[in-house]
């Protein structure tokens, strides 16, 4: 027989719950979160309207690291444009410095060499996942997870390895040029490449197996940050954001440049458009560049050698070794350094799917070796701004993840 | 005026032919040059009509052309995510009146795009609920983007503000 509880049980008093109805006369409050806050990575101000712990409403203040892109485009030559474009979205540089290059050869007419076209793909989508991984790895750990953010760093690496043998540079590549690309790829490359290919596969894996069905995770990011996709595409909203919601909008396939054409990748799409979709999406399309590489890879070994830019007098630079024996390749070079290639006058919009959508650039020229007008289409800020109507009604803590998914980056938002 | 081969083009001719100024095609991008009075109504022929289905813009900036008349012009970049098809529309608007209205109706992302051309430029948008400044700061003194600004103008100091 069960023996009987002892003890008084404990009852609330009386009017108790009389109490818990009345007004308690609460003020919304103001809380300032930014414009450098440990649980969110780059530099905005959120000015967030709280109910108790509930997201009323949110004024976004953008612009801490404007530094005036545009305006220095428009004080040097076209090509001195390039570096300024690697530090728009420093996650992924080369990507920008592919969408101007395309936008500059669009008003020039120029149609750059295959090995270059298929080197600029190979470089862009290491830039790609290591833009995706620096989002999903950081959102892990603005959510107190620190063992993916270091299995996305390390994979990140490996991207950044690569790239500096392309290049030299690991994060600030400026390794497009218009008509070209700065050099061929090294012989050791392609070993490399694979060997590292490899090893991405492998931290993806276990990214995955930590991260994918964690409950913690899950909970945090299931059913947060949704909007409708209707709303996403009348605020301008492009790439992983938007497909998570199920559009399978990427500019690699509806509006092909470079050789994409000729590359065979799937483009994922989620299903309810919350951060959970969101980062499914950005781990599928991890895959799905890795498996670009690999064909670039093939393509790039089957071409061979040969030239990585494109034989055009306005555009091209003589090689080094001529350059330090010749007088008139030193000439050559000095003209092309110090006045720049004359761009016709026009006007051209080339877009290009970035790892945060779509990048356009926006070029004018009045005919001279300076730039009329360089804009750059940012997809940071334009996917920023309906950022108050995937929290409204949420609780504060769902704004690190819906965030984090958003991927701002204040380089290229801010300019 | 031709259409060059792009349907918004064409039907932008049969609809406005009195608020088009001209058209071009340069390297591939249909453009047309409008009315800056007339874009709204434009902006929104765009979005609705069947078989054009422009929902998104996908970008809205201004360029200087300083010592032309009018000096100022809005560029609105076009896209359908239905049709997978793009046009550039472009009105001019003076430098005495630098004002237009906003597109905001037509497509809520043009709010923050306009503040920039607001900030950057100092265009005005008729209409615009919030017409702050986005990326400088209320302090900043003048519009950095006009080609008349010189890169090395100094800017008051301001201090912490609470």
């Amino acid at each position: 027989m069960a023996s009987e509880p002892q003890g008084q049980t404990v009852r609330p008093r009386e009017g108790a719950d009389e109490d818990l109805e009345k007004d308690l006369h609460t003020e919304h409050q103001i809380l300032n979160m930014g414009p450098s806050h440990p649980a969110s990575h780059g530099t905005v101000k959120f000015l967030i309207e709280l109910d108790g712990e509930t997201i009323i409403d949110l004024d976004i203040q953008v612009g801490y690291l404007h530094r005036g892109f545009e305006k220095e485009c428009e004080s040097g030559t076209w090509y001195q444009a390039i570096p300024y474009t690697d530090r728009l979205n420093y996650n992924s540089a080369i990507l920008a410095n592919i969408g101007y290059c395309l936008a500059v050869e669009k008003l020039l007419g120029l149609e750059t060499p295959e090995r270059c076209q298929w080197l600029r793909v190979l470089a862009g989508e290491l830039s790609r996942i290591g833009d995706h991984l620096t989002r999903c790895g950081a959102a892990c750990l603005e959510l107190q997870a620190m063992t993916p953010f270091l299995y996305g760093i390390e994979a990140r690496e490996l991207c950044w390895d690569l790239q500096e043998m392309l290049c030299g540079a690991r994060v600030t590549s400026n390794y497009v040029r218009i008509g070209g690309v700065k050099h061929p790829m090294p012989p050791s490359f392609p070993g490399a490449c694979r060997a590292n290919v490899a090893k991405i596969r492998q931290l993806l894996k276990d990214f995955d197996a930590v991260v994918t069905d964690n409950r913690i995770f899950v909970d945090r990011l299931r059913g947060t940050g949704r909007i409708a996709k209707q709303d996403l595409i009348r605020y301008g909203v492009t790439g992983p954001l938007l497909r998570a919601a199920g559009v399978p909008l990427d500019l690699r396939k509806a509006q092909p440049y470079l050789v994409y054409e000729q590359i065979d990748f799937d483009v994922p799409i989620g299903e309810v458009g919350d951060n959970y979709d969101r980062y499914l999406v950005c781990v599928e399309e991890m895959h799905q560049s890795l498996r670009i590489v690999e064909q670039c890879l093939e393509k790039l070994e089957a071409l061979g050698d040969g030239p990585v830019n494109v034989d055009d007098p306005r555009v091209r630079w003589p090689s080094k070794g001529r350059v330090f024996n010749k007088m008139e390749e030193l000439i050559q070079q000095f003209k092309a350094v110090t006045e720049g290639p004359r761009v016709p006058a026009g006007e051209a919009y080339h877009a290009i799917e970035s790892a945060n959508g779509e990048l356009g650039f926006y070029v004018v020229s009045d005919g001279t070796a300076v730039p009329w007008k360089v804009r750059c289409r940012p997809p940071s800020l334009i996917n920023l701004q309906p950022l108050p109507l995937m929290v409204r009604g949420a609780l504060l803590a769902d704004m690190i993840p819906t965030f984090d998914f958003i991927n701002m980056i204040g380089g290229e938002c801010d300019r | 005026m031709e259409d060059f081969g792009s349907p918004a083009l064409r039907r932008l001719l049969e609809a406005f032919p009195d608020a088009l100024h001209a058209t071009h095609a340069q390297h591939g991008d249909a453009t047309a040059v409008v009315e800056a009075a007339r874009i709204v109504p434009i902006l929104r022929f765009l979005r609705d009509e069947s078989g054009l289905e422009f929902d998104m813009l996908a970008d809205l900036t201004a360029v200087d052309y300083l010592g032309e008349s009018p000096r100022f012009e809005l560029v609105y970049h076009l896209y359908s995510t239905v049709r997978n098809h793009r046009v550039r529309l472009k009105a001019r608007v003076p430098e005495e009146a630098p004002e237009i209205d906003t597109a905001i109706p037509v497509w809520p992302a043009a709010n923050w795009l306009e503040r920039e051309a607001w900030d950057l430029y100092g265009i005005r948008f008729r209409g615009h609920p919030d017409l702050r400044r986005l990326l400088l700061y209320e302090e900043f003194e003048g519009h950095p983007l006009r080609k008349d600004y010189p890169k090395e103008k100094r800017q008051p100091l301001i201090g912490p503000r609470n």
